[in-house]
């Protein structure tokens, strides 16, 4: 890694010819002038090198491998890892779980704060208080926010089923129902960004020219018709944006499926393993089970799955993005047609 | 890369004239909304602030104050439930530990982003452009999936259970460098790096005179982060170190076992949210102002 950022030296021995032999100052300035840019990014690329590209290449190694987290590093099993966790039902479990918590989490929380941040972004009075408000829930940690809603969904006396009770619905099984249980950790991962999200989205929102609104009003666009054909367009890579962070971290949920009923089986997702995430799953595997070479097939796996989601919303963006732009372009011919007619 | 991809050196951004600011008075799109809309703003907020207030209540009364339907008002037993949680978990030890660990790496990733960001924005060496790319792209890899290398080694080394092991895979991220490089390319002048050139300053004495004081706003929005980030991690320290827990460790301890007594759980979610919430009440203006920057530049 390191080797390639060392520059080759420049050859100048044409013009050393012609010119007069540089002093020693001279040569240090010209050294400090050339070497300075590696030296200051030598550090983050050294250390980066070291704890985010080598452990995801030796995961690689180690998924090729028995091996266990006592004994160590075992006989060389080729894909064999890979094989039995794709064929193991608890992998295939976890990834449903995911994908139904991440669908769960992410739809609700992105309209919501859409909504909300086009709330604010009205002439509003107070406007630091209303964001700060929005902000609060991020600044609690996802162990906290697990703990606080484990308790809110407890079973026997949540609030949620007390809430319920006033108006007569039976208490849900938060715990013991797959949906319910998907449905109250999304609750935990909406509650905690959709404040955040809300404040990019306005931030964009407030990117979006003003005579664009404007021009619209004149041409007697209400504000409902303004925010879907101005606003939304306006905001759309911020949106996008948006969304792929939301994926990147949504289908690395751990914190709260594997505290949200510790009580029974120990926090590997419910007794069931109905809200075992993958994240949660990888980390039984590994901690648990103590068998490092499954663990980091896993691992690979989901890494091939985060990706693979974040190119597919990607593309579908980038789809978007030229459907919208031809659909604009034969407005225009349209437009110039009539013009001419 | 051959040295010829790099771009000649641009027309500084900051002597063009910044947007004029948006004028929100005037016109059919600046009135004040109704009453409606602070009407639902407000319930929106209160019933998002209602689950940490509802923690705070049962955190201070017994656990039979979370089978009532709303409680409002606080018990009187706070200071009894906050005893009993710094007996059962080493809290003072974990909060100390969350303390050195996120301030290390928030010292760490402040550094090398901005001397990395610096030079990306605004030095011209040979590879740059591709390096950059380069560190775009690991942006975007989870590097929480490295845990069972990261684990092996740490092992190896004797570290787990040291406060190094938590800290050392955390000590740079992609992310530091890009918003470091993101907010330089435009705040810093050319012609002022070439000054102090001129003025025979050497390479070292320009970075830490002329791009570091510019820099400082960046840094105090970038180390806000990396420390709420640092602060809040769970999987790493875990894995690592449960022994020698942080303060996020210590606090998932407390919910161990067959019966809960909430209050206490409770009790001990608010003492550990309470370093972040008086952070968020002296920085929240920056954490705002940071999570919108980041939108527009990113």
């Amino acid at each position: 890694m390191t080797s390639t950022l060392i520059p080759p030296p420049v050859e100048r021995t044409p013009r050393r010819v012609v010119k007069e032999p540089l002093t020693r100052r001279q040569r240090l300035s010209r050294f400090d002038l050339r070497a300075s840019p590696y030296l200051y990014i030598a550090p983050f690329f050294v250390l980066f090198a070291l704890t985010g590209l080598f452990p995801l290449v030796y995961t690689l190694v180690v998924s090729l491998h028995d091996w266990q987290l006592l004994q160590g590093q075992g006989d060389f099993v080729g894909l064999a890892n890979f094989t039995e966790v794709l064929q193991d039902r608890f992998f295939w479990n976890s990834i449903g779980n995911t994908l139904s918590i991440f669908v769960l989490s992410s739809v609700p929380q992105l309209v919501v704060a859409l909504v909300l941040a086009a709330v604010l972004d009205q002439n509003l009075r107070a406007k630091s208080f209303w964001r700060m408000s929005v902000l609060l829930p991020y600044v609690v940690s996802p162990v906290a926010v697990a703990l606080i809603f484990s308790s809110v969904f407890g079973e026997q006396s949540g609030l949620v089923n007390n809430l319920l009770g006033v108006v007569g619905v039976e208490p849900i099984e938060w715990k013991n129902d797959t949906l319910a249980s998907h449905v109250a950790i999304a609750t935990m991962v909406n509650w905690r960004w959709t404040g955040y999200n809300a404040l990019i989205l306005l931030a964009a929102m407030q990117a979006v020219p003003r005579d664009l609104h404007e021009a619209a009003a004149i041409d007697g666009a209400g504000a409902v018709r303004r925010f879907f054909s101005v606003t939304l367009p306006g905001i759309r890579p911020t949106f996008v944006f948006v969304m792929i962070t939301a994926t990147i971290g949504g289908l690395q949920i751990f914190a709260e499926p594997r505290l949200f009923d510790v009580s029974t089986a120990g926090g590997v997702g419910g007794s069931e393993r109905q809200f075992q995430t993958s994240v949660l799953y990888l980390w039984e595997m590994a901690f648990f089970r103590q068998d490092f070479g499954k663990a980091a097939a896993i691992a690979w796996l989901l890494f091939l799955l985060i990706v693979g989601i974040g190119l597919i919303n990607f593309l579908l963006s980038q789809r978007i993005a030229s459907a919208e732009k031809a659909v604009g372009s034969r407005r225009e011919r349209r437009r110039s047609k009539g013009a001419r007619r | 890369m051959s040295a010829s991809t790099i771009p000649a050196p641009p027309v500084p951004d900051t002597l063009a004239p910044s947007p004029p600011k948006r004028r929100r008075r005037g016109g059919g799109l600046g009135n004040r909304p109704g009453f409606l809309t602070y009407g639902l703003l407000g319930a929106f907020v209160l019933g998002s602030a209602y689950p940490l207030w509802w923690s705070f209540v049962v955190g201070s009364g017994t656990n039979r104050t979370r089978a009532e339907t709303l409680p409002l008002i606080p018990g009187e037993n706070f200071i009894r439930n906050a005893m009993t949680v710094l007996d059962a978990v080493p809290f003072w030890l974990a909060l100390g530990n969350s303390l050195i660990v996120a301030s290390v790496i928030t010292v760490s990733v402040v550094t090398f982003g901005t001397l990395a960001g610096y030079a990306f924005a605004k030095l011209r060496f040979r590879g740059r452009d591709g390096l950059m790319i380069f560190v775009i792209a690991t942006m975007a890899i989870p590097t929480q999936l490295g845990i069972i290398p990261l684990f092996i080694v740490m092992r190896q080394l004797g570290w787990t259970g040291e406060l190094g092991a938590i800290i050392v895979p955390m000590l740079v991220t992609a992310f530091g460098v890009f918003f470091m490089r993101q907010y330089l390319v435009d705040v810093i002048p050319d012609e002022l790096i070439e000054a102090a050139r001129v003025d025979g300053a050497n390479q070292i004495r320009t970075f830490l005179h002329v791009a570091v004081p510019a820099a400082r706003p960046a840094m105090a929005i970038l180390g806000l982060f990396t420390f709420m980030l640092a602060w809040t991690d769970y999987l790493w320290p875990l894995v690592v170190a449960p022994q020698n827990p942080t303060l996020q460790v210590a606090l998932s301890q407390l919910q161990s076992g067959y019966y809960v007594d909430y209050s206490i759980v409770l009790a001990g979610t608010v003492l550990a949210s309470l370093p972040l919430l008086v952070l968020f009440v002296v920085a929240g203006r920056q954490l705002i102002a940071g999570i919108m920057q980041g939108a527009v530049k990113g």
